[in-house]
């Protein structure tokens, strides 16, 4: 990683404020002591399973979180520390987000003409013509144009919704579980347009919880637990028996796919009210010490990537 | 396609026949049960007239008869459309109430068209600053007006206007029942002012609270979200996303608060003196007219159907996954 | 990014609780009050007639010397007496129509669906005035009007909810132990449906409250000796022209107060109960 990365996110967290009982409130920490990096030409993906906090992460690079939301820590775009008035410029233009299903669209609005909102200070022809095309780079039909969402297959619904981010010629482009429900020849030709609009220049984040795609197509895999990044790997290490990794949860994850172990992993992932001190993992770790109980483990750089672990080396 | 049309209206017929007659059972029973006595409402409790020829009019009207069979002739009458004649206005009912329909439809009207407005523009206003003060503020006029009963708030209006301010006439001027075809129209619309206001104002809770809640439904969705996320600024939001979200749910509501506005209208028509159905309701009810008021129950039976079977038949137009129906199988 | 955080705030539903609270606190004052006032205390006197409203008759005097703020606060006595029977009464016929619907199968519960769309069918204000005419005018009248035309909506609801319940494993249990349908209605299904019968029942006070005075107003309801704020109002018509203001403006307006503070118990009552509205702020 030479090259500055062109998007950063420091020791950033999340919480909600939420009423348990009565009138007993509690702050709730959705996202803590969370970092990424993105660069140019790369993709991110963020793996985590259900409930890690993975799309209030995309939320909250866009500064679209709900209003009881509070957030703390630093974002940075091109090196310059962005506030939420400038999280609300970028968005649509430097940033986009590809949402996770056609439920992201507006069902009284043809399909066309939404793909259309992107581009800004145009007139309709203008609009309609260049999502025309943008539509037959990517194999859709031009009746699609005319469609509404909820006549969309999924394989379509993932490449409208991903025209509609290349259209704004953002610089980073955030995809929200871009791959469930789709075949296998679909999934193929997603994955190959992101890749194919990384290589023209793109920096993406790829948010999934599904390990295949990721290794499939990203560059850097950022593991994501209870709202964290326990570890950020490089691809080429989610590989054999993940003796390159760095944390034992990311190995752990790795054993349990089919065409490695086939080893599920023990015991589950903490409920955002019952974070406790220390390691997050913990509870579920089989190298755990008295300093994992007592504090949380910094982000630490290890053979070139970064890992949340007392015990890595 | 067609054809659904063609079911829809079919099974509308059916149910406002079921329920037109349900409506004359349920009113002559009422009627029936009611100590109206019929020939002391029409000769009043005066002396003069003798207990013979009390006994002839009982005769005449066949009141005498069990009430099964009066219903029946009753029944049969309206049917034809002899709908009696209004003991009060000594004039055929329909024709009364043909006359008294215009005056009501025009303040009705005007009153319905202007609360749905500025309701819609109110509730827009409210739901997209939802919690911010002018929600608060739209929010607490509208449970204010929910609380307040329209009759109290035509008599506020008329005590600021008319007396204090002296801008509109008290409209207490026009006499009830009397047709003045010397009045101009100008004059007319002036003495217009105060009820439509009234009965406008009243109505634009229900038509606001309903947009607000359908705004802050769509402002919170997962489109808003992504059209937030694409960089749309709140204008065009609302421009792209929620009119056309919420325009035609709101005009559906809006036909169907005919019932509302009906009933508005018989209080704000009384406060103001206006010369329409809902007056002639009033007055038909205090006097023991019968005839009349079983026709205007019927007649506002009616119009609420209307309202109603418009309201249905928009929910087919609004949505285009409602519209396809059956046609495509996503 | 700063997150900013209250040490102490009110959070929505302590807001609901204390004005709960408040709100069921002074309309029960009120009416206690009212139902104190001896008929002696609105004596007429000649001496004080049409007085505008000053610091010894904060809402003035009538044509005949009574104390305008007496007799309002006599009549809204009687008007939330007569709410909130008319309320209880239309919550009554709600659940019967509610539960025996969904319970005693398809053909009773079409016949009540006709009627619902029945009452919705006719302006309410023309119902009212009907069965007012009918039963002879007076209380009675105006109990049976406001009943028949408001248990609509929360029939509804329950229906809904006894659909539901009906499905449910232990109501199945309870069948297959033999218990006959009134029973499992009384045992396992009207308690399930307490929260909202008493948000419905609040929920319906305000209208019925509103709907006495404006047919007591136009002649239909309670007769013209009894000291109810329609009465006072309609009588107040006749001295509107000579600019006495106030005897229409302020029991008007104390009966919104009333009807809205106990439309906002209904409302925060229902927060409270409901999990998903609590959430919101």
């Amino acid at each position: 990683m030479n090259s500055k990365p062109i998007f950063q996110v420091e020791n950033f967290g999340v919480s909600f404020s939420q009423y348990v009982k009565g009138i007993e409130r509690r702050e709730l920490h959705v996202i803590t002591n969370l970092d990424i990096n993105l660069y140019k030409g790369k993709i991110l993906a963020v793996l985590g399973s259900s409930g890690s906090g993975k799309s209030l992460l995309a939320h909250a690079i866009l500064g679209i979180l709900p209003y009881n939301a509070s957030i703390y820590g630093k974002m940075y775009f091109k090196g310059q520390e962005i506030s939420q008035k400038d999280r609300e410029a970028l968005r649509g233009h430097a940033i986009s987000l590809i949402p996770q299903s056609v439920n992201y669209l507006d069902p009284l609005i043809k399909v066309g003409k939404q793909v259309g909102f992107s581009l800004r200070q145009k007139s309709e022809a203008e609009k309609k013509q260049l999502v025309l095309q943008q539509f037959a780079k990517y194999g859709l039909a031009p009746e699609v144009y005319d469609y509404y969402p909820h006549q969309l297959s999924g394989g379509m619904a993932r490449r409208v919704l991903l025209s509609t981010a290349l259209l704004a010629e953002s610089e980073i482009i955030i995809a929200d579980e871009p791959t469930p429900g789709l075949d296998e020849q679909s999934l193929k030709e997603v994955l190959a347009d992101f890749r194919k609009t990384t290589d023209e220049g793109c920096a993406v984040l790829m948010i999934t919880h599904d390990i295949n795609a990721a290794r499939t197509i990203a560059d850097q895999i950022a593991v994501f637990y209870a709202g964290s990044t326990l570890e950020i790997a490089n691809v080429e290490e989610m590989t054999g028996d993940g003796s390159k990794l760095r944390h034992p949860y990311t190995k752990a994850l790795l054993r349990a796919m089919p065409d490695t172990e086939f080893v599920p992993v023990e015991g589950t992932q903490p409920m955002p009210g019952e974070m406790t001190k220390g390691c997050l993992f913990s509870d579920r770790c089989a190298y755990k010490t008295e300093q994992c109980l007592a504090e949380t483990p910094p982000l630490r750089d290890v053979r070139g990537g970064k890992v949340r672990c007392f015990h890595a080396s | 396609m067609k054809n659904n049309i063609g079911k829809f209206l079919g099974r509308r017929a059916v149910r406002l026949l079921l329920l037109l007659v349900a409506t004359m059972c349920i009113t002559f029973f009422l009627m029936e049960i009611s100590p109206i006595d019929p020939v002391t409402a029409y000769v009043g409790t005066s002396t003069k007239v003798s207990a013979e020829q009390r006994a002839l009019i009982a005769e005449k009207w066949g009141l005498n008869q069990p009430p099964l069979l009066r219903f029946w002739s009753w029944f049969s009458n309206m049917i034809r459309g002899d709908w009696g004649e209004s003991i009060i206005y000594r004039r055929p009912v329909m024709e009364i109430i043909g006359q008294k329909f215009l005056a009501s439809a025009a303040l009705m009207c005007a009153a319905w068209l202007l609360s749905g407005l500025l309701g819609f523009v109110l509730g827009i206003i409210a739901g997209v600053r939802e919690d911010k003060l002018a929600d608060k503020l739209i929010r607490g006029y509208c449970h204010v007006l929910i609380s307040a009963p329209t009759f109290w708030i035509g008599i506020v209006f008329l005590i600021i206007f008319s007396v204090k301010l002296g801008w509109l006439p008290v409209a207490l001027s026009v006499t009830i029942g009397v047709v003045e075809e010397s009045v101009s129209l100008g004059d007319r619309l002036i003495h217009m002012v105060l009820p439509v206001m009234t009965l406008c104002l009243v109505s634009v809770s229900n038509i606001c609270m309903h947009t607000r809640e359908k705004t802050t439904a769509i402002m919170n969705s997962d489109y808003v979200l992504f059209a937030r996320a694409r960089g749309e600024s709140t204008g065009s939001i609302i421009k792209n996303h929620l009119l056309r979200n919420i325009s035609l749910p709101a005009i559906t509501l809006q036909f169907l608060s005919f019932s509302e506005l009906f009933g508005g209208a018989v209080f704000v028509e009384q406060i103001f003196s206006y010369p329409g159905l809902g007056s002639a309701t009033v007055q038909a009810g205090l006097r023991g007219d019968v005839q009349l008021l079983m026709g205007i129950t019927i007649i506002s039976m009616i119009f609420v159907f209307a309202g109603n079977t418009i309201a249905d038949c928009l929910y087919y137009l609004i949505d285009p996954r409602i519209r396809e129906g059956g046609a495509k199988d996503v | 990014m700063c997150d900013k955080k209250k040490v102490f705030a009110l959070g929505p539903r302590e807001k609901a609780l204390i004005s709960v609270v408040g709100f069921t606190l002074i309309v029960a004052v009120v009416m206690l009050i009212g139902s104190r006032i001896p008929d002696s205390a609105i004596m007429t006197d000649f001496a004080n007639i049409n007085q505008a409203p000053s610091s010894s008759h904060i809402f003035g005097t009538d044509w005949m010397g009574r104390d305008m703020l007496l007799r309002t606060l006599k009549g809204l006595s009687l008007s939330i007496w007569v709410g909130i029977i008319c309320s209880l009464s239309s919550t009554c016929v709600a659940v019967i129509m509610g539960i025996i619907g969904p319970v005693f199968g398809k053909k009773v519960d079409a016949v009540i669906c006709f009627l619902v769309d029945l009452v919705l069918s006719i302006p309410h204000t023309i119902v009212v005035i009907l069965v007012s005419i009918a039963c002879g005018g007076g209380f009675r009248g105006l109990v049976v009007g406001v009943a028949i035309t408001h248990w609509t909506s929360l029939t509804r609801v329950i229906r809904a909810e006894i659909l539901q319940l009906k499905e449910a494993e232990y109501i199945k249990t309870a069948e297959m132990f033999g218990k006959t349908r009134a029973q499992i209605c009384v045992q396992h299904m009207l308690p399930h449906i307490v929260p909202q019968l008493i948000v419905g029942t609040i929920l319906v006070f305000p209208h019925a409250i509103i709907h006495e005075a404006s047919i007591t107003f136009l002649g239909f309801g309670l007769p013209s000796h009894e000291p109810a704020i329609g009465i006072i109002l309609s009588e107040s018509m006749k001295y509107l022209t000579s600019g006495q203001w106030w005897l229409a403006t302020f029991p008007g307006l104390t009966l919104v107060l009333i009807s809205l503070a106990v439309s906002s118990v209904g409302r925060n009552l229902e927060k409270i109960i409901d999990p998903a509205a609590a959430y919101k702020i």
